[in-house]
C-alpha cells in the first residue's frame, strides 16, 4: 500500500467525515427531544420540561457549533481533495447539496440563534416555533445528504455526457428517491434518535449513581428508555431493509459483509471469522442455511466473494468487522432499553444498580454504531464513488502527496484539540445534573414581560444561564 | 433564460453577503484582540453571538454554490488553493468552537488559549480568504478540465496584498458593526479603530485596483485604458463605480469622525457606509473580470453545470433566498440595539 495522494485524501475524508457525522447525528436526536420538551412544558406547564430544555441546550450549542465548523470543511473537501469527482457529478449531486444549504443550513442556523438567545425577546410561542424550525432543519439537511449519497450508492436517473464524461440528471425524482435512499435515510435518522437517547441515558445514569438525581434526571431516563425501546426493534427493521435493499444493488458489499466466500444458493449468517488476509478461507464461525429467513426476498444464487475480483469488491476486513461492531452496539443497546423497561416497571429504575453502570459506556454506543455504520457502507461501497461508473482512484484531484499528508496532519492535530475539548465541556454540563443549575447570574431586571421567564422565579431561567458559563 | 448568467450573479450575491456579514464578525473577532478586559471582549463578542452562525452559512453557499452551478471552476479553483483553503477551515474551526468554549473554560490558561483562538482564528481566515482572493484574480494553470500548477501557486505579491486589504476591511466592518451596537469607552475605541482602518482600506483597495488593471491586458481594455491613451467612451459609463467609493470614503470618515459629537449621524450609518465601499470594490472587479469564473481559462458557460441542474436549483433559489433574507433580516432586528454589558447571553 502506498501512502499516495489519493491514499491519503481517502483517509483524510474517511476522517474529517467520521468526526463530523458524529455530531449531526447526535444534533438531529437533540433538537428532536429539546422541541418536545419545550412543547410538553407549553402544554403542561410542567416545570421539568422547561428545565430539561434549559439544560440540554447548552449541550445543543456545543454541539452544534462543532457540527457546523466541521461542516465547512466537507463542503470544500468534495473541490480540494476530489475534483474530478466533483467535475463529473457536479449537475447531479450539486443541486442536492444546494438544496441542503438553501432548505436546511439557513433554517437551522439563523433560528438557532434566536433558540439561543431570544429566550427573553420573543414570546413562547414563537421561541417553540424557533426550536422546531432548527429541528427541522436538521432533518432536511439529513435528507439531501442521504440523498446525495444514496445516488452514489445506488445511482439513478441520470445519464452520461459523452463529450466530457460527465453525470447529468434525466429524472430528478429518479435521481433523490434512487433505489437505496429510503431505507438509508430511514435508518439514519432512526440512528440519530437512538445515539442521542442513549447519551440522555448515560447522563441520567451518571446522575443517579453520583446522587445527583433530581426530578428532570428521572423524567430524562425514562424518556430515553421509552424511546430506546420503541426505536431499537424499529431501527433493527430499517436496517434490515436496508441490508435487503444493498444485496439487490451491491451484492459485493454484502458478500463482504456477511463473509460469503462462495456463490451458494442457500448462504449462512457468519458471527465471526478471523481473516487472515483478503481473501477467503478464513476460521469462521457460522449459523448455517439462514439466509432464506434473512434475505427471503433474494431468489436464485446469493453471490459470494468468488464471484468478484479482488479489485472489484470492497475490502473485506473493514466491511466484515464494521458491520459487526455496529450489529453488536445495537443489540446491546435493545437489551438495555428492555431491561430499563422492565426496571421502569418494577418501579427500580431510579435505584442506581448494575443497569446504571452499564448504561453509562453504553451512552456511546449509539455513536459507535453510527461510526461503524457508515464505515460498512462507505467502505462497502469500493472501490466506486459513483456505484458502477466513477471510480474512487479517478475521482481523486490533482494535488500533490505533500499537500494532502499536510492537511490530514493539520486536520488531525485541530479536531484532537477541538473535540477533545468540546467533548470535556459537554461531558461537565451532563454529568453535573440539575441541581446546581440556581447558580447562574442573578436575576436580570430587563427581563421582558411575557416572555417564558416573565412567571419564573428560578434564577436559571436568566437567559445568560442557557449556556451559561461555570 | 440565460442560467448560468443568473447563477454566477446569485452565487456573486452570496459571496458579497458573506463578506459582508461575516466578514463583519470575522473582524469584530480580530478587534477583540485589544479589548482591555474580559468583560470588553464578552460585549464584542455578544454583538455578534446570535448571528455569526446564520453570517457563515453564506460561505457554504458560495462553495457549495460553485460545486453545484459551476462544478468546473469549483474543481479547478480548489485543489489550486488546496493549503489556503486549509488555512482558513482551521481558523474557521477555531474561532467558531471558541464563541461557545471562551465561556466554557474554567482555568485563566484554557480561557486564554481560547480568546487567543477567537481574534487569532479571526485574523488567519480573514487574511487566507484575501489569499484566495488574489490568487483567483490572477487565474491558475490548467490543463484540460484540471489545475495543472504547483502547490504554491497562490502565492504571489499580489495575493498577499489582497490579503492585507480583506484583512484591513473586515477590521472595517468590525469596527463600525461595533459603532453602532455598542456606545461609551468601547464605541469611541471602534471609532478609532475604523478610523485607522478606513485610511488603510483606502491605500490598500487603491493598490489592488491598480494591480488588478496590470493582471492582463484585457482588464486593462475592459477599463478603456492602454499606455498611451484613455479611450472615455469606454472608461466613462463604468467611473462611478470607483467614484463612488470615493464619496463613500469621505463619507464613512465624516461620519466616523463624528460618532460621539452632537452632530453625530444615525450610527448604523457608517456600517452600511462600509459595505457600500466594499460593494464598489466587488462591482470593480466583478467588472474586471466578467465573464472569466476561472480567469482567463474557462468563462461562466464553459464552467456551468447542466441546465436542468441550473434550472431546478433556481427554482429552490428562487423560493428560498427571499425567505432566507427575510428570517435573517428578522433575527438581525430581534437583536437590534445595543449590546449592554452583563446583556451577552453568556453574561
Amino acid at each position: 500500500m502506498e501512502f499516495d495522494a489519493l491514499l491519503l485524501s481517502r483517509i483524510q475524508f474517511a476522517f474529517v467525515v467520521a468526526f463530523h457525522i458524529l455530531f449531526p447525528a447526535f444534533t438531529i436526536g437533540l433538537a428532536a427531544f429539546l422541541a418536545v420538551c419545550e412543547g410538553l412544558w407549553l402544554k403542561t406547564g410542567h416545570d421539568v420540561f422547561k428545565r430539561l430544555y434549559l439544560h440540554w441546550v447548552k449541550i445543543f450549542a456545543l454541539a452544534f457549533a462543532m457540527g457546523v465548523v466541521s461542516g465547512v470543511v466537507m463542503s470544500y473537501q468534495f473541490g480540494t481533495n476530489w475534483s474530478v469527482f466533483a467535475d463529473k457529478t457536479g449537475s447531479v449531486m450539486g443541486p442536492l447539496l444546494g438544496y441542503e444549504v438553501l432548505t436546511a443550513f439557513f433554517l437551522e442556523a439563523t433560528f438557532l440563534g434566536v433558540m439561543l438567545f431570544g429566550w427573553n425577546r420573543v414570546g413562547r410561542t414563537l421561541h417553540f416555533v424557533a426550536t422546531c424550525a432548527v429541528a427541522i432543519g436538521t432533518s432536511l439537511s439529513a435528507f439531501w445528504i442521504l440523498a446525495a449519497n444514496s445516488w452514489m450508492q445506488t445511482p439513478a436517473g441520470f445519464a452520461l455526457d459523452p463529450e466530457t464524461g460527465t453525470f447529468y440528471a434525466t429524472d430528478w425524482i429518479a435521481v433523490i428517491f434512487n433505489p437505496s435512499f429510503p431505507s438509508r435515510y430511514v435508518h439514519m435518522m432512526l440512528a440519530a434518535f437512538i445515539t442521542t437517547a442513549a447519551v440522555i441515558l448515560a447522563a441520567g445514569a451518571w446522575q443517579m449513581l453520583r446522587g445527583r438525581s433530581s426530578q428532570p434526571t428521572r423524567w430524562q431516563t425514562r424518556m430515553a428508555v421509552g424511546t430506546l425501546a420503541v426505536l431499537m426493534p424499529l431501527q433493527i427493521w430499517a436496517g434490515h431493509w436496508s441490508g435487503d435493499v444493498a444485496h439487490e444493488h451491491q451484492p459485493a458489499k454484502i458478500a463482504v459483509l456477511e463473509g460469503w466466500c462462495e456463490s451458494k444458493d442457500i448462504q449462512g449468517t457468519v458471527l465471526l471469522a478471523w481473516p487472515a488476509d483478503n481473501e477467503c478461507g478464513h476460521d469462521v464461525i457460522e449459523i448455517p442455511n439462514t439466509s432464506p429467513i434473512l434475505f427471503a426476498n433474494a431468489h436464485g444464487e446469493l453471490k459470494g466473494m468468488d464471484a468478484f475480483a479482488e479489485d472489484q469488491r470492497p475490502p473485506f476486513w473493514i466491511v466484515f468487522w464494521s458491520f459487526r461492531f455496529m450489529v453488536g452496539a445495537g443489540l446491546i443497546l435493545l437489551g438495555l432499553a428492555f431491561w430499563g423497561v422492565w426496571k421502569w416497571w418494577r418501579g427500580t429504575i431510579d435505584t442506581p444498580g448494575l443497569f446504571h453502570w452499564l448504561a453509562v459506556p453504553s451512552g456511546s454506543l449509539g455513536f459507535i454504531a453510527v461510526l461503524t455504520g457508515w464505515i460498512t457502507a462507505e467502505v462497502g461501497r469500493q472501490p466506486w464513488t459513483v456505484y458502477g461508473h466513477l471510480t474512487t482512484a479517478e475521482s481523486v484531484a490533482p494535488v500533490s502527496t505533500g499537500q494532502v499528508a499536510t492537511s490530514l496532519l493539520v486536520f488531525m492535530v485541530v479536531y484532537a484539540i477541538v473535540f477533545t475539548a468540546g467533548a470535556v465541556y459537554m461531558a461537565r454540563i451532563a454529568t453535573r445534573g440539575f441541581e446546581d443549575d440556581g447558580a447562574g447570574p442573578p436575576a436580570d431586571s430587563r427581563r421582558a414581560p411575557g416572555s417564558p421567564l416573565g412567571s419564573v422565579d428560578e434564577p436559571a431561567q436568566v437567559p445568560g444561564d442557557i449556556v451559561a458559563a461555570e | 433564460m440565460d442560467l448560468p448568467l443568473i447563477w454566477a450573479v446569485l452565487i456573486a450575491v452570496a459571496v458579497m453577503m458573506y463578506v459582508v456579514l461575516d466578514g463583519m464578525d470575522l473582524g469584530v473577532g480580530m478587534l477583540s484582540a485589544f479589548a482591555e478586559d474580559d468583560e470588553e471582549r464578552n460585549m464584542m463578542s455578544a454583538t455578534i453571538e446570535p448571528v455569526w452562525d446564520g453570517n457563515e452559512t453564506w460561505l457554504i453557499l458560495g462553495g457549495g454554490g460553485l460545486f453545484a452551478a459551476f462544478p468546473l471552476a469549483y474543481a479547478v479553483i480548489m485543489p489550486a488553493v488546496y493549503l489556503p483553503v486549509l488555512v482558513m477551515l482551521a481558523a474557521l474551526i477555531f474561532r467558531g468552537v471558541a464563541f461557545e468554549f471562551r465561556h466554557k473554560a474554567v482555568r485563566p490558561p484554557t480561557r486564554r488559549f481560547w480568546n487567543g483562538a477567537f481574534y487569532g482564528g479571526s485574523l488567519v481566515a480573514a487574511f487566507s480568504q484575501g489569499l484566495i482572493l488574489g490568487a483567483f484574480i490572477t487565474g491558475f494553470e490548467t490543463d484540460g478540465r484540471n489545475f495543472a500548477g504547483g502547490a504554491f501557486d497562490w502565492l504571489s505579491p499580489f495575493s498577499l496584498l489582497t490579503g492585507v486589504s480583506v484583512t484591513i476591511g473586515y477590521i472595517l466592518l468590525g469596527a463600525c458593526w461595533l459603532v453602532l451596537k455598542t456606545e461609551g469607552e468601547l464605541q469611541t475605541k471602534a471609532k478609532r479603530f475604523g478610523l485607522m482602518a478606513l485610511i488603510a482600506v483606502s491605500i490598500c483597495f487603491a493598490l489592488v485596483s491598480l494591480a488588478t488593471l496590470s493582471i492582463d491586458p484585457r482588464v486593462t481594455e475592459r477599463w478603456g485604458l492602454s499606455m498611451t491613451q484613455f479611450d472615455f467612451a469606454k472608461i466613462l459609463p463604468l467611473s462611478p463605480v470607483p467614484l463612488a467609493g470615493l464619496v463613500l470614503t469621505f463619507w464613512l470618515a465624516r461620519d466616523l469622525l463624528r460618532i460621539g459629537t452632537p452632530e453625530s449621524g444615525p450610527e448604523w450609518r457608517p456600517y452600511l457606509l462600509a459595505i457600500g465601499i466594499f460593494l464598489s470594490g466587488y462591482v470593480g472587479l466583478a467588472i474586471s473580470l466578467f465573464p472569466w469564473l476561472v480567469p482567463f481559462e474557462f468563462n461562466l458557460w464553459q464552467a456551468a453545470a447542466r441546465d436542468n441542474a441550473l434550472g431546478l436549483m433556481l427554482v429552490g433559489a428562487a423560493i428560498m433566498l427571499p425567505l432566507i433574507l427575510l428570517y435573517t433580516a428578522y433575527v438581525y432586528s430581534l437583536f437590534w440595539g445595543k449590546v449592554k454589558p452583563g446583556d451577552g447571553y453568556h453574561a
